[in-house]
């Protein structure tokens, strides 16, 4: 995907339910997979990526659209720790 | 990051929040969704 578009306008935005897979998706789409088992271990995409949770993106969206599509995931997830985990990532990966 | 105008990845998760939800969010804030995944591990 990212050879086929470049990585200049991608965005991945993440569901993960929990802080461990948030993590490791995450590193995957920026330093390369963790586990070294997939065909991205050692390929740095350096995309940025947000969980869909996070304020930063989910002030973009259609409120209606959020409220019925998302909001209830986000009252029973460790919604802080998973955002933490994913802008930890981000951040690090941006340098 | 403004998510108007971006192609976005959408990595979603049957026991988290699923790619198509998130797919009506994205479309919902003018970004274009180019791979629209739900994983699943049962």
């Amino acid at each position: 995907m990212a050879e086929a578009h470049g990585t200049g306008d991608l965005v991945v935005i993440l569901g993960c339910p929990s802080v461990e897979s948030a993590e490791i998706y995450a590193r995957t789409v920026t330093e390369g997979d963790p586990s070294w088992v997939g065909p991205l271990a050692g390929v740095a995409l350096g995309l940025p990526v947000y969980h869909v949770l996070e304020p930063e993106v989910k002030r973009q969206f259609a409120p209606d659209v959020y409220e019925e599509q998302v909001s209830i995931m986000e009252s029973v997830l460790e919604t802080e720790a998973i955002i933490e985990a994913v802008r930890s990532v981000r951040e690090a990966a941006a340098g | 990051m403004e998510l108007k105008g971006k192609r976005v990845i959408i990595l979603g998760e049957r026991d988290g929040v699923p790619g198509p939800a998130i797919e009506a969010c994205v479309r919902s804030a003018g970004a274009e969704p180019v791979l629209v995944q739900t994983q699943c591990f049962v």
